[in-house]
């Protein structure tokens, strides 16, 4: 059957893979025929991702990538990547005045440097094949906008844009893609620390003109393109799945 | 922790509203300048000042500056 984005013989890395866009990625790719390879910290919601992907899928590898050895070791465990999808990431909302260095330091820990330094080691160890394909997952917020108290998301993720411009250019002639894909609010626990109440979360979603915010697998989707070979020559983008909600 | 002590660190978040309107009765979310940013600021100062962490809940169920105050005294 014809499917210029089918995933068909491909091997993907994800990060993050224990829960919200991570896991939709995960399990929409195995639906694409690829070789999944998830990661994550939790073990437990590991486990449920690898139960929903569909395929003979290799065993999930569990790991925290704020930790040195855990991304050495699961970098010794790879052999082989089509692509590396990096989705580990969380947020702190806090207004400017009370954000501090360390609070940064926790947020850029997983959303900027894990991801940075696993993309390193194993571009360096060659382990990304000839071909493959890196997406980050940044964020509308910190490239085209921010939101009340998210000066620290905002500068993980805005880092991460830049990072993947840079690299894009260093890896070219190593035929390696590097694209970003920028979504809008996307249904996941993502702040279920409960800063923000459901009340001002369905005030939000209003905000947007297409009147809600954005599934798991809608994000998902966006990175199968950019993993597939129908977008081969793409790379140093970003992808924005909004609902709208930088046109306004 | 003490209420009159609570009751500054509260109005000093705010910048447009005199600090003198603040007493423990003050009904804050009915203040013109209340935000969802200032929220934010509450929880913040919360917990830097009193290492409580207070959920967008707290202040939603809240209306006076008192009632918070006995929030973040129970969760102490």
């Amino acid at each position: 059957m014809y499917n210029p984005f089918s995933l068909e013989n491909k091997t993907i890395l994800v990060t993050g893979a224990s829960s919200g866009i991570g896991r939709a990625i995960a399990i929409e790719c195995s639906k694409m025929r690829a070789s999944v390879i998830i990661t994550g910290r939790n073990e437990e919601r590991l486990k449920e991702t690898h139960t929903q992907m569909e395929g003979n899928q290799p065993d999930y590898i569990i790991a925290d990538l704020s930790n040195s050895d855990d991304v050495q070791n699961l970098c010794k465990n790879i052999t082989s990547l089509t692509g590396l999808v990096n989705c580990a990431g969380l947020t702190k909302v806090l207004p400017f005045p009370f954000a501090e260095r360390k609070d940064f330091e926790e947020v850029m820990e997983v959303n900027f440097f894990a991801p940075s330094e696993l993309s390193r080691l194993l571009v360096k160890s060659k382990k990304i094949r000839k071909g493959a394909s890196i997406v980050f997952i940044s964020s509308v917020s910190g490239v085209y906008c921010s939101s009340v108290a998210g000066s620290i998301y905002s500068s993980s993720k805005g880092a991460i844009n830049g990072l993947a411009k840079a690299m894009a250019l260093d890896l070219a002639p190593k035929g390696i893609r590097v694209n970003c894909v920028n979504p809008g609010m996307i249904d996941t626990n993502i702040f279920s620390e409960g800063k923000i109440t459901q009340e001002q979360l369905n005030e939000d979603m209003k905000r947007y003109p297409l009147k809600r915010y954005g599934k798991p697998e809608e994000v998902a989707y966006a990175v199968i393109y950019l993993l597939s070979d129908a977008a081969e020559w793409i790379t140093g983008s970003n992808l924005l799945i909004d609902g709208g909600y930088t046109l306004l | 922790m003490e209420l009159q002590e609570f009751i500054t660190n509260f109005a000093n978040q705010f910048e447009e509203t005199d600090s003198s309107v603040f007493t423990k009765d003050t009904v804050f979310k009915n203040l013109d300048e209340w935000s969802s940013l200032l929220a934010l600021s509450i929880i913040a100062m919360v917990d830097e000042e009193y290492g409580v962490a207070l959920k967008g809940d707290d202040i939603r169920s809240t209306n006076t500056i008192e009632d918070l105050f006995e929030i973040v005294k129970s969760k102490k």
